[in-house]
């Protein structure tokens, strides 16, 4: 017998929406960023006169055509951190009015359970914790990249106005940490990048497509020969996933019947 | 009402085809418009502001939102005398081509149209000696705790009576042989850690820290302290600033 199909509510539109503007002025400041860096770029990770990594080779430089575009740089930055600022700011605000946060926070079990996602994975473990929306890794990783914007806002604004704003730069341990922190935390958003979008690419299309369309499509045994199955109660304490079937399908509805594969990446 | 479970097949695939047809258009008209927004405003014809005209707007709108942050009472943090660098940083010698004839050197001050003030050196030395040690900030990004002393600029204001041109919204400054000149907002020019400073490190400034006479404004990058000061005047119209023109932002305040 075929399986059915049907839709299962994920991402709502606003978020969508964030996400998508989120990324491409995300890389503009990065970009951005890297033009304005390149006027000092003292970093380095090593010890003594070892340097393991220069920030950055000349070849990054000269296949993005960085060198001597600073005043390009701080123009591009100062104007589309206030883009970042807003879309940041309201997809924030928006988590917590509409009780998306639920989803998205850590709770008391996540960094435990992330572990087990990890070693899930990595194939090492067999199955993976049971979930809602995000599994506990996500939800680790969805609320770091937010924390991490705002520290690139504060530690942006400490570098931007040290003086106007001095408490915030003694907060972000003076002008230079600031600026320290704020390019580790670009860093951090190109490491964020590779993993995301690998772990998306492993994901598959379905997963995907509802960062686009806002749902899944899920396959599911028909009713007929489900009804032999016992059928769980819709997931229980937290905020149930919405379940779109035909719209005049009313009685017999599937809609309890556990996913027989787990959906989530 | 259909329990067929073809048709119900059929409808909730439908269904996901609409939807997905709907959503992926719109992604790919926001991706389309994103991109050529973007390469409208990087291919912006620039004028002579050396920036893409959208991008000269944010800067000063920048500068209307972040002046309201600006307050006299906001102080660069002062350091010690042991903290400061022996030998601090040289950079740009824009001005500063050939020798000045520093016996005959004096700072113009332009008071108004046909009226200019001529005061030396020890004119200035005269005044009551300020001396500021602070972070100075490079707008390519490096600091470095630095030490200066000279005449602070609202004293200079005061004892040569030239409250009336303070009034006025900026003020300027060129080089003597007028190829590096900035402009700056006069809050920013009348704020304490302010000089016209002729002292690093306790000794003469070096030839090539701007001999006789410099400006040291710790509130704005280092592209603001000019060196070889040659002529001050005041104005409400922006002065022409060297690296305003080549596409920085004009009001750099920290």
């Amino acid at each position: 017998m075929k399986p059915a199909k049907r839709i299962i509510e994920k991402h709502p539109l606003a978020i969508r929406w964030f996400h998508w503007v989120n990324f491409p002025v995300l890389a503009i400041m990065i970009w951005s960023g890297l033009l304005i860096y390149w006027a000092n770029d003292v970093y380095r990770l090593g010890w003594g006169n070892t340097t393991l990594i220069k920030f950055f080779p000349q070849s990054l430089y000269d296949t993005l055509h960085v060198p001597f575009r600073l005043s390009t740089g701080m123009a591009f930055h100062f104007f589309f951190m206030w883009f970042f600022f807003l879309n940041g700011l309201l997809y924030v605000l928006y988590t917590i009015i509409s009780g998306e946060w639920r989803l998205l926070l850590p709770n008391r079990h996540s960094f435990k359970e992330a572990w087990l996602v990890v070693l899930h994975d990595l194939h090492i473990r067999k199955s993976a914790p049971p979930q809602l929306k995000y599994n506990a890794a996500q939800r680790i990783a969805y609320c770091a990249i937010v924390v991490m914007g705002a520290g690139s806002l504060i530690t942006g604004l400490a570098i931007y106005k040290p003086i106007q704003f001095g408490w915030l730069c003694a907060l972000c341990g003076g002008y230079e940490f600031a600026r320290i922190l704020h390019f580790t935390l670009t860093i951090g958003y190109v490491l964020f990048f590779l993993l995301h979008v690998s772990q998306v690419i492993l994901a598959g299309w379905n997963n995907f497509q509802a960062m686009v369309t806002g749902f899944e499509v899920e396959k599911y045994i028909a009713p007929e020969v489900a009804a032999a199955v016992p059928v769980a109660p819709p997931s229980s304490s937290e905020i149930p996933v919405n379940v779109a079937l035909e719209p005049t399908a009313s009685d017999s509805s599937p809609a309890g019947i556990p996913s027989p594969e787990n959906p989530e990446p | 009402m259909s329990q067929n479970n073809d048709s119900r097949k059929r409808t909730v695939e439908q269904q996901i085809q609409r939807r997905t047809l709907i959503s992926f258009s719109i992604f790919i008209v926001f991706i389309i418009c994103g991109t050529v927004l973007f390469f409208r405003l990087y291919n912006e014809p620039q004028d002579k502001g050396g920036v893409q005209p959208t991008l000269r707007t944010a800067l000063n709108t920048n500068e209307k939102i972040f002046r309201n942050a600006y307050s006299e009472a906001h102080e660069a943090k002062a350091y010690t005398v042991a903290d400061a660098v022996p030998k601090p940083r040289v950079n740009g010698s824009y001005g500063m081509d050939g020798t000045l004839d520093t016996a005959t050197w004096r700072m113009k001050v332009a008071r108004n149209p046909g009226d200019t003030l001529y005061v030396t050196l020890a004119d200035l030395q005269a005044l009551p000696k300020t001396e500021v040690i602070f972070d100075f900030k490079c707008i390519e990004g490096w600091s470095q705790v630095t030490r200066w002393a000279g005449v602070r600029f609202s004293d200079f204001i005061e004892k040569y009576h030239l409250q009336p041109q303070t009034s006025m919204k900026y003020a300027g400054l060129i080089t003597p042989d007028k190829a590096y000149y900035v402009g700056i907002d006069m809050p920013s020019m009348l704020h304490d850690q302010t000089l016209l400073c002729y002292e690093m490190n306790g000794k003469p400034l070096p030839q090539n820290q701007g001999y006789p006479l410099r400006l040291i404004i710790p509130v704005k990058y280092g592209v603001k302290h000019i060196k070889r000061i040659g002529v001050l005047y005041f104005s409400n119209e922006r002065p022409p600033d060297y690296w305003a023109e080549q596409g920085y932002d004009y009001y750099t305040g920290l």
